[in-house]
Formats: structure tokens, sequence, C-alpha cells
């Protein structure tokens, strides 16, 4: 288990100190997928090198396993990183850099030979063991990162953007490869993605970061049913913002409030968790609302009204932009059925409703 | 190609010729003119106040190993040439190890330090060399002799009672030598880490290689071709050096450069010096030669 207390980084600089990270805490468990989701710059790699020990924290604590991992050295830590520059070692062979670790920690030399093997096959690096690392693939360095950092077997496997560079296909195979092998060894996985999907589909549990903070830790079905806040509703997925009053909360513990929405219509929605549900008070809130999660009816059974704006066809499913009477654009998906005709067009006037539970209030 | 685009095509290249004609005769006349003039000169037959006789002898080569007895006329090797190449071998030799042993932590120290410090770092490295070579020999002497600093300062500490002889020495020579190359040593070395990619080095200690691991196995492999050229630039002048020798080893301490510059003037032998200098020339060459064999193969060993 890896625990992360309230760590913060502070680069100085010569007009003015720079927050890398401020205040994060996060507790990894033991075989766990855990994956940091944010913008370009929000200290996702900061964080990993702190735990790696290439950056000492300006303050905080990193346990693993309750033991203070600060104390230690890098090369003393069971923590292996695949680097986001992949970092390979241009003088030695694709079978040499993924040896290096292992001949550091003194395995026989039958062992390397096999784990190198066996790591070269995993990666489908085999027919390249001998190349210099300078006459491979970007995408091929990246698999030999991922196999050097994978070869000691450490404890905790940081990986810092690892699939970004391969093509469509290689990416899906290597994210089910990368799952088999988590499972199977019981490493543990702290995943840094700039792909939302790879995030979702991989994860145990996601961390979404912004601004060298966590602004929400949970399931990939947690953070994107129940985003906790506008930026992580808007970071993950498409989000439709409206703004509505709420009116009450239910007492029954199901953390479902009730709101006013513009029309003067009432609806229950989310909380943004159900222990604050009771503690909310009457006032303008925001709702988030995914598109596909509202349904497009005749103007008479809307919740929300308004005009059809737009439809554009994506194969897979149709989107539907509605200008809601209030002022404000409403995104709505639906997924294309065979045989099902649309008798929609532009101009038309049309009405949206919401299920019991669907949308969520934002915290502020 | 049609006829006329082939005619320009010779067109262009006769006269890309023409244009080079001018620098590959200097260079051809500057860079084996001399050399050939030396050659010539040792197959001369040397004249009674210096200069040549034009008529061929190969007593120059002779003598630059052996010696014919005044009286019996027996051949023997000549150990004072023999010694005195033995002496400009070692002492260069020692000369690039001990450079290297200072100079490769002070490039990495330089090429660590921020961008804007290195700059500074790199001008006190260089100053020494633009500061002509006798008054930095001097300032050598005037630091190891007898009444010099580094005894007084001894002498006051109550190290040593009596001063040591210091100048006049293989010591003298070698530290004045070490001294006057360091800069050639550390020029090329930072060159090499300076371009070297310093999350190599992170991803050594991320792979549990210790800091003298990363070293051995990251750094110093990166820095071989740094290390090789400064090796090389260090050596070949060493083993010709001429000023550091005379004024340091003071006559007794000849080296290569000095033994040569000797038969041109006092023994009045100038084939035997032309031969002494092509001889210097072989042993740099060989030197080169094996070095740069070994440096290739060990690498190739390695990957
Ligand atoms: N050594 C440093 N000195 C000063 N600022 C730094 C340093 N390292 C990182 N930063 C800053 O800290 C912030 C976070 O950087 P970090 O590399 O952690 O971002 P990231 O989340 O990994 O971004 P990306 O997704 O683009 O890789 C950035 O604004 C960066 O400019
Ligand atoms: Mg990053």
């Amino acid at each position: 288990m890896i625990e992360v207390i309230g760590v913060t980084k502070v680069f100085p600089g010569p007009d003015m100190d720079f927050t890398a990270l401020g205040g994060v805490s996060l507790t990894v468990q033991d075989n766990e997928f855990f994956t940091l989701l944010g913008p370009s710059g929000c200290g996702k790699t900061t964080l990993l090198r702190v735990i790696a020990g290439f950056e000492y924290p300006t303050s905080g604590s990193v346990l693993l396993d309750g033991k203070d991992l600060l104390a230690q050295p890098p090369y003393r830590r069971p923590v292996n990183t695949v680097f986001q520059s992949y970092a390979l070692f241009p003088h030695m062979s694709v079978a040499e850099n993924i040896a290096f670790g292992l001949e550091m920690l003194n395995k026989p030399k039958a062992e390397i030979r096999k784990t190198v093997a066996d790591m070269l096959d995993l990666v489908r690096m085999t027919p390249m063991a001998d190349r210099k690392t300078s006459e491979i693939s970007g995408g091929q360095q990246q698999r030999v990162a991922l196999a050097r950092a994978l070869a000691p077997r450490p404890k905790v496997l940081l990986l810092d953007e690892p699939l970004s560079a391969l093509d469509y296909k290689l990416r899906k195979d290597m994210q089910l490869e990368l799952k088999r092998l988590q499972a199977e060894t019981g490493i543990t996985f702290i995943f840094v993605t700039h792909d939302q999907e790879e995030a979702l589909t991989m994860s145990d549990r996601i961390a979404v970061m912004n601004a060298g903070t966590v602004r929400q830790i949970g399931s990939p079905r947690e953070i994107y049913d129940q985003p906790s806040e506008r930026f992580v509703a808007d970071f993950i997925g498409e989000t439709n913002f409206i703004t509505a009053d709420l009116v009450g909360v239910e007492g029954d513990g199901s953390g479902l409030v009730r709101v006013r929405l513009a029309g003067g219509v009432e609806t229950h929605v989310q909380a943004p968790s159900s222990d604050l549900a009771s503690a909310m008070s009457n006032g303008p809130v925001t709702l988030a609302i995914r598109p596909e999660h509202a349904i497009l009816v005749d103007e008479p059974q809307g919740l929300l009204k308004g005009a059809l704006e737009n439809v554009v066809y994506f194969g897979t499913d149709t989107h539907f932009h509605v200008a809601l009477d209030d002022g404000g654009l409403f995104v709505l998906r639906q997924q294309n059925q065979p045989g099902q005709r649309s008798d929609m067009s532009v101009g038309d006037r049309v009405g949206l409703s919401l299920g019991r539970g669907v949308g969520q209030i934002l915290r502020d | 190609m049609t006829d006329a685009a082939l005619v320009h095509v010779q067109k262009e290249r006769r006269s890309r010729w023409m244009l080079l004609t001018p620098a590959l005769v200097v260079l051809f006349i500057a860079a084996s003119g001399p050399l050939l003039i030396v050659m010539l000169y040792s197959f001369l037959t040397a004249g009674p106040y210096g200069g040549v006789e034009w008529s061929f002898s190969i007593d120059g080569w002779f003598s630059v190993l052996l010696q014919r007895d005044f009286f019996s006329e027996e051949l023997t090797f000549a150990d004072a040439h023999l010694s005195i190449f033995w002496r400009s071998v070692k002492l260069s030799l020692l000369t690039a190890v001990i450079t290297f042993l200072i100079g490769f932590p002070t490039a990495y120290f330089i090429a660590t330090r921020p961008k804007r410090q290195r700059d500074i770092w790199m001008l006190l490295i260089i100053i020494p060399f633009w500061t002509n070579l006798l008054i930095r020999t001097f300032a050598i002497m005037e630091l190891i002799r007898a009444e010099g600093t580094v005894n007084l300062v001894l002498l006051w500490l109550g190290i040593i009672d009596t001063p040591i002889q210091m100048l006049f020495t293989e010591f003298a020579v070698l530290f004045g030598m070490a001294y006057v190359y360091l800069p050639l040593m550390v020029l090329p070395i930072y060159a090499s880490l300076e371009r070297l990619d310093f999350r190599l080095v992170e991803a050594g200690y991320d792979l549990y290689a210790t800091r003298w691991q990363v070293l051995k196995r990251i750094i110093f492999p990166l820095a071989k071709p740094g290390v090789i050229a400064g090796s090389i630039l260090v050596f070949v002048p060493s083993l010709g050096a001429y000023v550091t020798p005379r004024v340091l080893g003071g006559g007794k301490q000849l080296m290569l450069g000095n033994l040569i510059e000797l038969q041109f003037g006092q023994g009045r032998n100038w084939p035997l010096g032309a031969a002494l200098s092509l001889t210097l020339l072989a042993i740099v060459m060989i030197a080169l030669f094996v070095y740069v064999r070994a440096a290739g193969t060990e690498e190739n060993g390695h990957g």
C-alpha cells in the first residue's frame, strides 16, 4: 500500500516560486490499477517523481507498506518507472537495457537471460533484441521502456503515459497485456494518461488532478457518473451544465435532492455525495447532465424545452444540439438503432426528459 | 539525361574541382612539404658545423637506437636515447592519466552546474590556457623550487625541516605537464558530458544502480568519446613537449623534444634530429592506432 500524505512540491523560481503539487493526499492499495488523470502541467509527472525519489517534496510524506519511503534513495526503492521520455540507455542494446535492473540487483546470469527473453516476448521485441535503441521506432522504444521497468518485478510500477506513442491497435493490445500482467504479478500500477477512455477502461480507481491538487478520487463509474465538481465533469467526457434551484432534500438516505428547473418544473437529482445531501441548503446550484442521460421527447412532455439547432450524425450515435429557452445549449446523444428514422428537423420545438436521479449537483 | 544536361553536369563538376584546387595545393604542400624535407634530411650526411651535406647516408637512422663504440667499433644500443624514449612515453602516459583523474570530476562538476554558472567555470579553466606557456612554467618553478611557496609553507607548518627537492625531477616535469595540458582534457569531456541526458542518470538510479554503478555503466560510457579525444589531445603534445621538461627538468630530465632540439643545436647532427622527429611521429601514430583500436573493441564487446 502506498500512502501519499499532504505532499507539497514548490519549485523555486527566479521571480516567483511555483507550486507544482499543493497538498496531495491519496492511498493506493496493493495490486491496484490506479490512474492519475489531468490536464498537461497539473503535476502528474511531479507526483510520480516524488514517489520514485527524483524529487524531494517540500512537505508531506510518502509511505510504502507503512514505512517511510522518503528516507530511501531512489535506487533502494522497490519502485520502477516507465519514463515519459523513455530514457533508454543509448549505448546499450534493447536486451541490455532490459537486463540492466536485474544486473544491478545481482540476479544470477541464467535468471537474467530468462527474464529478458520473457520480457522481450511480452512486448513483442524479440526480433530486435540486439538493436541499438536509436535504431527502433518511438513506439518500440516505449515498449522497451516498459519491459525494462517490469523486468525487476518492482512492488510498485509508475507509468508515465506509457502507451501514448502507440497506434490504436497496438495500444489496445498493450492495454490488455498490462491489465493481464498486473493481475498476474500483483504489482501495484500507478498510471498516468491523457486518454480518458484509457483511464476509464483500465483503472480500478482514478484520481483527477488539476493545478497540483487532487479534485476527485473514485472508481471510473463514480468519476463519470458522479463528478464532484465542474472541473471533473468537464474534464471527463462531455457534460451539459444547467443552473437550477435546490428546493428540498429527501431524508431517505438515497442521496437524492429536489431541484426546480428553469421552466418551473421540479425533478430529483443526485447530491455531490450521499452524506452531503442532508447538509445542503436551498438556493441556486449547478447541475451536470451527461449527453446520453437525457432523452429527446415531444415538447409537452419535456422538463426542459427548446428548439433543435443542429443534428450531427456520428455513425454509432447522433448528437442533437438544443437551444434551451432560457439561453444555453444542451447537447444530447442518442444511439442509432437499425431501421430508426429521424423525423425531427432543425428548427423543431423539442423537449428534454430526465429520469429520476439523472443529473448531478456540483460542489462549488 | 539529354546531352546538354550531361555537358552541364560535367562542366559543373569541373568548375567545382577548379575552385577547390588552390586549397588542395596549399593543403598538400603544407601537410607533406615539411615532412618530405625532414624525411630527406634524415638520409643525408651531417655537416661539420650543422646543416647537411648532400650525400646519402643512413647514419642518422642508425644512431636513433644504436651507437658504435669509439674505440672497439662494437655496436651497442644507445642507452641514453632509449631512456629518453622511455621517459617520454612514460611521462606522457602518466600526464594523460593524471589529467583524466583530475579532469573528469572537474568536467562533471561543471556540466552539472546550472547553465549560467557553467560558462564562468569554463572561463576559469580556459584562462590559464591563454597565458603564455613559459610564464605558466616559470610560475610552477616558483611554486616548487627549494625556497618556493610549497616548501616555505611546509616548513612553516613544521611538516618538514629541510626543503624537499622537487625542481629538476621527473615529478616536476609531470606536475608541469599535467597542469599545462589539463584544459585539453577538461574541454572535450565537458563537451560530451554537457550533451548527456541526465534523465538517463535518473533511469539508472530507478533501476537500482548505485552512484558508482551509474558512473561506471552510464555516465562514463556516454562520456567516452570525450575521454578518448581528451587523452589524445593530452598524450600527443606531451610526447613532444619541449618547454616544460627543459625548464622544470633542468636539462637532466630530457624528453624527446629536447633530444631533437639538441641534435639541431649543440649536437650538430641534423640527420639524427630528423630521424628522431620521424621516430616521434611513428610512436605517436602507433600509440594512437593501438589506443583507438582498444577503445573501439571495448565498445563493441559491450554493445
Ligand atoms: N524542475 C522544475 N522546475 C520548475 N518547474 C517545474 C519543474 N518540473 C516541473 N515543473 C512545473 O511543474 C508543473 C507540473 O509539471 P509536471 O511535469 O508534473 O506536469 P504533468 O502533469 O506531468 O504534465 P504533462 O501531462 O504535460 O506531462 C508544470 O507547470 C511544470 O512547468
Ligand atoms: Mg508528465
